[in-house]
């Protein structure tokens, strides 16, 4: 258990509790967060489902070439962003902040 | 060898870069007509049409959804169906085209699609072939690395911030356009209204004389619809003629913004712009088969399919009509709606593949160098994937879940602005009109890539 806040582009926030194990995209759409598109289902393959990671992101790892190269093609790429589909959330990221950008590729 | 290719490469680009692109071109034509009479190219033939039996009474192993006419006769739904069912990954071995594997399953599509360093997109990404003196570079048929470079050349002309300065100037020729349509009498809304407003959208994002936009429309239509590629109704010859004038257009323009930028003038948010500010594209106008490729690639990319997508809506509205009942009572379904008539459309029929290596797929052996056709029209109606995939449903839950813009580094690059012209074209729309009645069949375009309409004669009448 713990807690991931999701910050819309227009600054509105929206806290939501997750248990470990699940996706941080899966999160999102369960939770009718707006802003994650997520089209291709977690397949790493749309790069609709993009977030900007910040605070507690100790246990998220590093993006693989898969995914590095789907972040290339989103012009809102920073240096935090990830594919929310390519994260399984786990106890460390509790009070992780994912930032969602203007609009998804 | 590399070091010859390299050099003789080098001399190619300076000759390419001191010779007009309009005589590149005639120069490639001699050549071909050359290679043609020595027989090297068929003389290619006009595709005849014929009915297409009825799918039961084929062999499997005969079945070629290859046929352009597949989506003219409605016989694409149990052919397609058949494939899924029984061979998911099917060859065929002697089509028009070549041999070529079809896939059709859903799952299978992303796998391919996803998989760039097994499958690749080079040299093409229709069916057929375009003779070598043709071949054009664009990104869609490249693979990475080079193919991330050129895309990020490029893509920032339909990043949020242009679209963001274009929805208002969308929205007011939407309405200029819809403002003028006839009440209660039949016409035709591929060319009033589809045609129309693609090509006003092209002119804008090329910076294209507004004046000369049906250009860009013939010119798409003449690279999309030819024989040897898509079983379309052009010649090679006529591919010729349209790359030529094509390249002597564009070449016209790129010198003529080029010297307004350079005397000082804001630059603007269209490509041509773009790829002049880019420090890898900025001599790209000196590398005419790549400068002709990006081009052609935005303009191909962004008119048939959105046109398709444009007419295609209405016409599933009207096959539909309690759909366009619940649109009337709801019209905050549009932007679902807008995912769903591109699910049902599938304006693209498929994108091609090259095994790189020998892959396993489905149980199949697929072997290094054949070619591998995604059917996204197929996928997309894929009752393993999608529920009643042949209804068209506007309020579906996961419309947003299709295979029309494709997935993977070469997902559609104009995907926002596709959805963006048509929430726009419908919140219009339903401001105008109480009913859009399709008063005869359409007619369909010959191809077995291009899923869409020539002709489909409607009548309007005001929303009262
Ligand atoms: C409903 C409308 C559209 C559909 C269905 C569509 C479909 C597609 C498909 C299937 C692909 C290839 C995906 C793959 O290989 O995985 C593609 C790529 C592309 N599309 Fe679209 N398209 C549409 C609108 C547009 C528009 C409006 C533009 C232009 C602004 C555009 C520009 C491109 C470009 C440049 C590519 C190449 C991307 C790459 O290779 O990286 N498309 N599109
Ligand atoms: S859902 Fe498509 S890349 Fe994450």
């Amino acid at each position: 258990m713990g807690k991931i806040t999701f910050v819309e582009h227009d600054g509105t926030e929206h806290s939501v509790a997750f248990d470990a194990g699940e996706s941080l995209m899966q999160l999102a759409l369960d939770n009718g967060v707006p802003g994650i598109d997520a089209d291709c289902g977690g397949e790493c393959a749309c790069g609709t489902c993009h977030v900007i990671l910040e605070g507690n992101t100790g246990g998220t790892g590093q993006a693989n070439d898969e995914e590095l190269q789907m972040l290339d093609l989103t012009p809102e790429r920073e240096d935090s962003s990830r594919l929310a589909c390519q994260i399984t959330l786990s106890d460390d990221m509790d009070g992780m902040v994912a930032r969602l950008p203007e609009f998804q590729m | 060898m590399k070091l010859l290719d390299s050099v003789t490469q080098a001399a190619v680009s300076k000759a390419q870069a001191i010779v007009p692109m309009p005589m590149q071109i005639q120069a490639a034509e001699m050549v071909y007509n050359a290679k043609k009479i020595v027989g090297i190219y068929d003389k290619s033939s006009e595709i005849v049409e014929t009915p297409i039996p009825d799918v039961a009474s084929v062999a499997l192993e005969d079945i070629d959804v290859s046929n352009p006419f597949m989506f003219r006769q409605g016989q694409w739904i149990p052919y397609f169906k058949r494939l899924r069912d029984e061979a998911p990954v099917h060859y065929q071995k002697d089509s028009l085209f070549g041999p070529f594997w079809s896939i059709t399953r859903y799952e299978d599509i992303v796998y391919v699609d996803k998989h760039h360093d097994l499958f690749s997109a080079e040299p093409f990404i229709i069916i057929g072939k375009l003779p070598d003196e043709l071949a054009i570079e664009m990104f869609i048929a490249m693979d990475p690395p080079k193919h991330d470079v050129q895309r990020q050349a490029v893509q920032g002309v339909v990043a949020p911030k242009n679209l963001k300065e274009m929805e208002g100037l969308i929205r007011a020729r939407t309405q200029d356009v819809l403002d003028n349509l006839p009440l209660d009498k039949p016409f035709d809304w591929v060319e009033t209204v589809s045609i129309e407003l693609t090509a006003r959208m092209l002119a804008t994002l090329l910076d294209f004389p507004y004046e000369e936009r049906h250009k860009l429309v013939e010119w798409s239509d003449a690279a999309g619809g030819g024989r040897e590629t898509t079983g379309g109704e052009n010649s090679t010859e006529e591919l010729f003629d349209v790359a030529k004038e094509f390249s002597r257009e564009f070449g016209k323009l790129w010198h003529q913004k080029k010297a307004r930028l350079d005397a000082g003038e804001e630059p603007g948010f269209d490509l041509i712009t773009l790829l002049q500010q880019n420090e890898d594209t900025k001599d790209l106008v000196n590398r005419p088969m790549e400068f002709i490729g990006n081009l052609v690639l935005l303009i191909v990319g962004g008119n048939d399919t959105t046109r398709n997508s444009m007419t295609g809506g209405v016409l599933a509205l009207n096959q539909f009509p309690d759909e366009f009942k619940k649109l009337k009572a709801d019209p905050s379904l549009i932007p679902n709606m807008v995912s769903e008539i591109i699910r049902w459309q599938t304006p693209l029929a498929y994108m091609r593949r090259v095994a790189k290596q020998d892959v396993e797929l489905n149980g199949q052996t697929i072997k290094k160098g054949d070619k591998l056709v995604m059917w996204y029209a197929s996928g997309n109606r894929d009752e393993r994937k999608i529920e009643k995939p042949d209804d068209f449903i506007i309020d579906r839950k996961s419309a947003r879940n299709h295979l029309s813009f494709g997935f993977g580094v070469h997902r559609c690059m104009g995907n926002r602005l596709a959805e963006l012209q048509l929430r726009i074209l419908w919140e219009e729309l339903l401001e105008r009109f109480d009913d859009i009645k399709v008063v005869e069949d359409p007619e369909h375009v010959q191809s077995n890539f291009v899923k869409g309409y020539s002709k489909m004669m409607v009548q309007l009448s005001a929303k009262k």
